[in-house]
């Protein structure tokens, strides 16, 4: 018994190490792209248009990873929209975590008509497809940073809200909150110092998985031309491209997709990784 | 009791229906851009905007529009699409059955991989072929329909191209058809060499629909197998001397599938608003590439018909998973 935990450790540490060093390492290259980029994301030029990957007979020095159909740099444009996919996974993973969390808070612990209207909203919510309500919202705000963050909160808060409102149930019904509230402390700040302790993993796991589908989501509005706007690179937009140009440049395409696929997959590894390790029974 | 109960969900199924008819009204209406000005050419006077403006009811305060919309789609009348000019139902019906036919593909495939998954993984437990089982899935799980999509057209499209990868079908096969339902016209008809053509095209987007729903349904019903193996009854049909195969299939499997069926039942959902995108990356010509269309062109009238179609779908899915659960789980039925 004592081996098979000590199994599952030793994978769950590889499996935080290797996510986490990818995360890093993207961090690093989107602070860092400025300076280290080899290329001007923007700059197009023909004479370089759709350049192979290093290794390919026709390949030019210093484009390592090719290039596109305008001629733009594959290696730059991904460290910069490194930049946005993060930004937009910071931001609006935690605001939506925020906000998410904090009403199905209230609705789990204060029950009644707040519990009412909100399940009623989650309800609502399930009801639409979210990519569609996403794409729907940037058209209405128009594109930018604020719309793309402002979508995501708007179409997932439902995700942590529902989580959250049914931890805060199973919680408000045990006897530790009953106690605290026979010591006389009040409803609020039973919810905020005996409840909200206890629901933190759990909203802690959902926020990395949630910083995983904030990128895609941002990565599926630049693909419809929806997202931060036309000439900062984002992975979206070349996934686009990419597909357009599939048959004549698969590079475009992959590196991309190649990028988003282990940042998606170690968001979510990770997330998988913090709940087991706030699982007493694996602690 | 069954008959209230049933009430009862259809009262908040309508509910649902009308606070998703308010926000989307709401939202679309509180755009800045004007979906008139961007109809007409730039020569076009104000007298012609306010007239068109009048003519699609944009004159009228938000409230009043609405009511005039809801009360329409009482009588059946979705209202008419400002892109096409062409009523906003007729539109929406006949690229309708497009996106059901690549739900419901993909919902077969999910299951074929995920019940497969569960039950090799079942037959093999405790081997390596359990812990790959395993460790697929959790990969699976976490990508989601768009990746797994554009994996596939690299793979299937490019790198070893065998399926079509845009499209529903060959263009010079559309007039074969006299419905909207190709897949089952075809099959029906017996036109065996239409259902093909069909299936090489639809086979991509459906399965980067089915990749997560095959690996939740393989992890949950593994789940159940497993719980369901130790029961008494099962070790008894053992002792009988059934062999491993017929006690998994036969005396296992029929009480581990009912959890299994609720979740696919909420997937399903998922799944179908999946399909938005992915009917996008794969230019598949159905609901949800018209819903990406109507919102770049401001189609006020046709982005309202889709979403509510959507959210039809949706509460009607969840109806009918009640429905079922209900009639398969005899401690409901005799409740």
């Amino acid at each position: 018994m004592l081996d098979a935990r000590g199994m599952i450790k030793r994978r769950l540490g590889l499996r935080l190490w290797l996510s986490g060093g990818w995360l890093l390492l993207l961090a690093l290259a989107a602070i860092l792209a400025p300076w280290i980029a080899p290329h001007d994301p923007l700059m197009q030029d023909l004479f370089t248009s759709r350049l192979p990957p290093f290794w390919m007979d026709g390949a030019e020095p210093g484009y390592w990873l090719g290039t596109d159909s305008l001629g733009r740099d594959v290696l730059s444009r991904i460290m910069h929209g490194a930049r946005v996919a993060l930004i937009v996974a910071l931001i609006a993973g935690t605001a939506t975590a925020l906000i998410g969390a904090t009403l199905g808070l209230i609705a789990g612990y204060f029950r009644g008509w707040a519990d009412l209207v909100i399940s009623r909203m989650v309800d609502i919510w399930m009801a639409f497809p979210p990519v569609l309500f996403a794409i729907l919202l940037i058209a209405v705000m128009g594109t930018g940073l604020t719309s793309v963050v402002v979508a995501i909160i708007v179409i997932d808060w439902t995700r942590f809200a529902r989580v959250v409102r049914a931890e805060a149930m199973s919680q408000g019904a045990m006897d530790y909150v009953a106690s605290a509230q026979v010591a006389g402390q009040r409803r609020l700040g039973t919810m905020l110092t005996e409840i909200l302790p206890n629901v933190l993993p759990t909203i802690v796991a959902l926020l990395t998985l949630e910083m995983g589908i904030a990128v895609i989501v941002e990565a599926i509005l630049g693909f419809v031309n929806l997202s931060v706007s036309t000439d900062s690179p984002t992975w979206g937009g070349m996934i686009a491209e990419g597909r357009a140009s599939v048959h004549r440049a698969w590079w475009v395409l992959v590196f991309p997709l190649i990028t988003l696929f282990l940042t998606v997959l170690s968001f979510s590894q990770l997330g998988e990784g913090l709940k087991d390790r706030f699982d007493p029974v694996l602690r | 009791m069954i008959l209230r109960r049933v009430l009862l969900r259809l009262l908040t199924t309508l509910v649902t229906l009308l606070g998703v008819s308010v926000i989307v009204f709401v939202t679309i209406r509180v755009v800045p851009g004007d979906p008139i000005a961007m109809m007409l050419p730039p020569g076009a006077t104000d007298d012609d905007i306010d007239r068109l403006r009048r003519i699609y009811g944009l004159d009228r305060s938000i409230a009043e529009q609405y009511f005039i919309w809801l009360s329409g789609v009482v009588q059946g009348d979705f209202g008419t699409s400002i892109q096409t000019r062409q009523p906003v139902l007729n539109l929406v019906l006949r690229r309708l059955p497009a996106t059901l036919e690549l739900s419901i593909m993909a919902l077969v495939i999910a299951m074929v991989i995920g019940g497969f998954l569960a039950l090799t993984g079942t037959r093999l437990r405790g081997t390596r072929t359990e812990g790959a089982i395993d460790v697929t899935n959790g990969m699976a799980l976490s990508v989601p329909d768009f990746l797994w999509g554009l994996v596939l057209i690299l793979l299937f499209g490019v790198l070893w191209p065998v399926f079509h990868i845009s499209g529903r079908i060959s263009p010079n096969l559309t007039s074969e058809f006299s419905t909207s339902f190709y897949l089952f016209e075809s099959v029906f008809r017996l036109r065996f060499d239409l259902w093909l053509d069909l299936v090489s095209h639809m086979f991509m987007p459906a399965l980067a629909l089915a990749i997560p729903l095959a690996a939740i349904i393989g992890q949950l019903l593994k789940q159940s197998l497993k719980e369901t193996m130790h029961l008494d009854y099962v070790t008894l049909s053992r002792t009988k001397g059934y062999g491993e195969n017929h006690v998994i299939i036969r005396e296992a499997l029929p009480n581990a599938v009912l959890p299994t069926l609720t979740l696919i039942g909420v997937q399903f959902t998922f799944l179908i608003g999946g399909t938005v995108i992915i009917e996008r990356l794969f230019s598949y010509e159905g609901l949800g590439n018209m819903a990406i269309d109507a919102v770049i062109n401001r189609d006020l009238p046709l982005i309202q018909g889709i979403v509510i179609l959507f959210a039809l779908l949706f509460t009607v899915v969840n109806l009918l998973v009640d429905m079922l659960y209900a009639v398969l789980n005899p401690r409901l039925r005799h409740a």
